[in-house]
């Protein structure tokens, strides 16, 4: 695991732009140091806004300078971002269509032993049923960089789930990135596994232990939850007898729902939603959740067993 | 006007232009053109069957005032990167601000007046971009400050100089995000935002201070930073006119102007009667507004 986390990898890539493009605004609420955003905040302090421990506002006065024709990244943790602030998403960033991206930090368990307060497992849900917002699970820093460069070059409304420690890399510096198209990192025969964000990684572990099985899985990184690869679920769930998706989110409303929507409508297919339980998470790190729920390599590989 | 020690500084640092309205569009032509549009929007709610005329009533003049005399925009030039930008926060009050872009020839107010509310229609019961003039969708309660404050902000960090103008409700003054925008104008000093508060003190289940007490909205303001105008009768263009002016030479703050101001002013039974809220008018309550308006505009 190279320790560089997503957060990280976002601040790499607007400390770059903010040099040529004095448009480029980052708007924190007390967030600069959990968005790993302090550096962008010292080195851009003219291209910086705090504003304090305020979502709502954060999310309002970003949809302001956007309209003024700023190009606005606006980070807060996952869990206040998507709930506090939603109505301000909805209103004055989706539906008036402002060039912000919002980027939720620390997102699903990422703060596991702090309590529901701060988990957001509803994100994917609620971002996806607004319209006019896009809703992005970037699974390493590579994509994460990749992603953040194309959302600048658009001006269209944008949620960016990132979690807060480092996942292990999936990719590397020369990943072939193109939007909203996801990566069919492998295909198989027997599985096609569908993860998004922290879960692909794990998807991958979970692919390799089940083909020590005998049982051939691919793995498809469906980072961009809206627009949905339509196609790409299509394209893999043809040949295989079980879809299985992995989300670091409530069962409803999330991944599993959409490839649900999908398949049943043009392939219909046995799916297997692999999901954080609807109810009070059990404390711990988020590796120690992620074991508790069988959200890891080894637990997504014994449902899958027991399924098939 | 209150009479605060900064009020008083200001008015002494005022160059004489800025003490008297410019003669293009002095009081007596905004009256007038107060009472025209008061008439265009009783033709709007009266067709539609919609609307909240008794807001529109009172923040009529205050948008008057605004658009024809204090505000730099243009309709032959809408997106004008310096034009002065203009949210209205008290959203439900849309068709008084269509039938003033309509007027300001934004569109054919006609369009406005017959389509408001309508099937298919662009001029919704909410601002919304559609329709030219408008910056940005509202009518959900207590974004406009905030979201002015980002629009205030982008002017100061490009180095232009339009001016950002917010125009709330007393009601809406209950949501709690108000209190977050206010404080970010005051923390970023943001001469270049100027909020009105139309205190028409009813809204639409009573009196306002029976629902929710706001108390003295003057002094909460100006506890987050702001200069505070207050003016007596919100529905006179010459008090406005004065307060705005005065709010354009305030260096290192907001401005508010707390406008007290009539529920239904120019209607004799609708005004300070809170089911005109959004009353919808039968024929014989049409006929009587209009000729109450036609009378005044005589």
């Amino acid at each position: 695991m190279s320790g560089i986390t997503n957060r990280q990898a976002i601040c790499d890539v607007l400390l770059g732009a903010a040099k040529e493009d004095p448009d480029l605004v980052v708007v924190c609420s007390d967030s600069r140091g959990s968005a790993s955003l302090a550096p962008f905040a010292k080195e851009f302090p003219e291209q910086f806004v705090e504003v304090g421990i305020a979502e709502q506002n954060l999310v309002s006065v970003s949809a302001g300078l956007a309209a003024c024709g700023k190009k606005v990244f606006a980070a807060s943790p996952a869990s206040f971002l998507s709930t506090r602030s939603y109505e301000q998403a909805k209103v004055d960033v989706a539906y008036s269509g402002t060039n912000v991206t919002l980027v939720g930090i620390s997102g699903g368990i990422s703060y596991g032993a702090l309590g529901m307060t701060h988990h957001s497992c509803q994100d994917i849900a609620a971002f996806c049923s607004l319209p006019g917002m896009r809703v992005y699970l970037p699974s390493d820093r590579f994509l994460t960089g990749k992603l953040i460069e194309a959302l600048l070059k658009d001006d269209k409304p944008a949620y960016v789930r990132v979690s807060r420690s480092a996942t292990g890399d999936v990719y590397g510096e020369n990943l072939d990135f193109e939007l909203d198209k996801a990566n069919i990192i492998s295909r198989g025969r027997d599985v096609a596994l569908i993860a998004c964000g922290e879960m692909v990684p794990e998807a991958l572990g979970a692919a390799k232990r089940l083909e020590a099985a005998g049982i051939s899985a691919g793995v498809v990184d469906m980072y961009c939850l809206k627009p949905l690869d339509e196609q790409a679920i299509l394209e893999v769930s043809q040949q295989v007898g079980l879809v299985v998706t992995v989300e670091e989110h409530s069962p409803y409303g999330g991944l599993g729902s959409m490839v649900a929507q999908v398949l049943s409508a043009h392939c219909p297919k046995k799916v297997l939603n692999i999901a954080l339980p609807d109810g009070h998470l059990i404390a711990g790190t988020n590796r120690e959740v992620f074991r508790e729920y069988g959200l890891d390599a080894d637990g997504i590989a014994e449902k899958i067993k027991a399924v098939l | 006007m209150i009479e605060t020690k900064a009020a008083k500084e200001i008015e002494a640092a005022k160059p004489e232009a800025a003490k008297e309205p410019e003669a293009a569009w002095e009081t007596a032509a905004l009256t007038r053109k107060s009472y025209e549009l008061r008439r265009d929007i009783i033709e709007m709610v009266y067709r539609s069957g919609a609307g909240h005329v008794g807001g529109d009533l009172s923040v009529i003049d205050i948008l008057t005032v605004l658009y024809y005399r204090v505000m730099n925009v243009s309709a032959e030039n809408p997106k004008d990167p310096g034009r002065d930008r203009f949210l209205l926060s008290k959203g439900h009050c849309a068709d008084a601000l269509y039938c003033v872009l309509g007027d300001r020839g934004y569109y054919e107010k006609q369009e406005a007046i017959e389509t408001f509310s309508q099937y298919g229609s662009r001029f919704i019961g909410h601002p919304n971009t559609d329709v030219p003039g408008i910056e940005l969708n509202s009518g959900s309660l207590g974004h406009g400050i905030s979201v002015g404050v980002g629009m205030a902000l982008a002017g100061k960090m490009s180095g232009q100089d339009y001016r950002t103008y917010v125009v709330c409700g007393d009601g809406e003054m209950a949501e709690g995000s108000n209190y977050e925008g206010m404080m970010a104008a005051g923390h970023y000093q943001l001469e270049n935002l100027c909020v009105t508060v139309d205190v028409n003190g009813l809204q639409i289940s009573g009196k306002t201070k029976d629902v929710l007490c706001s108390g003295d909205l003057g002094r909460k303001f100006a506890e987050f930073g702001f200069h505070v105008i207050e003016v007596e009768d919100g529905n006179d263009c010459g008090q406005l006119v004065r307060a705005y002016e005065e709010a354009k030479q305030v260096k290192g703050k907001p401005s508010v102007v707390i406008a007290h101001t009539v529920k239904g002013k120019g209607v004799s039974f609708m005004e300070n009667t809170v089911s005109w809220h959004h009353g919808v008018l039968n024929e014989e309550q049409y006929r009587k507004a209009v000729g109450e308006l036609e009378e005044a505009m005589k």
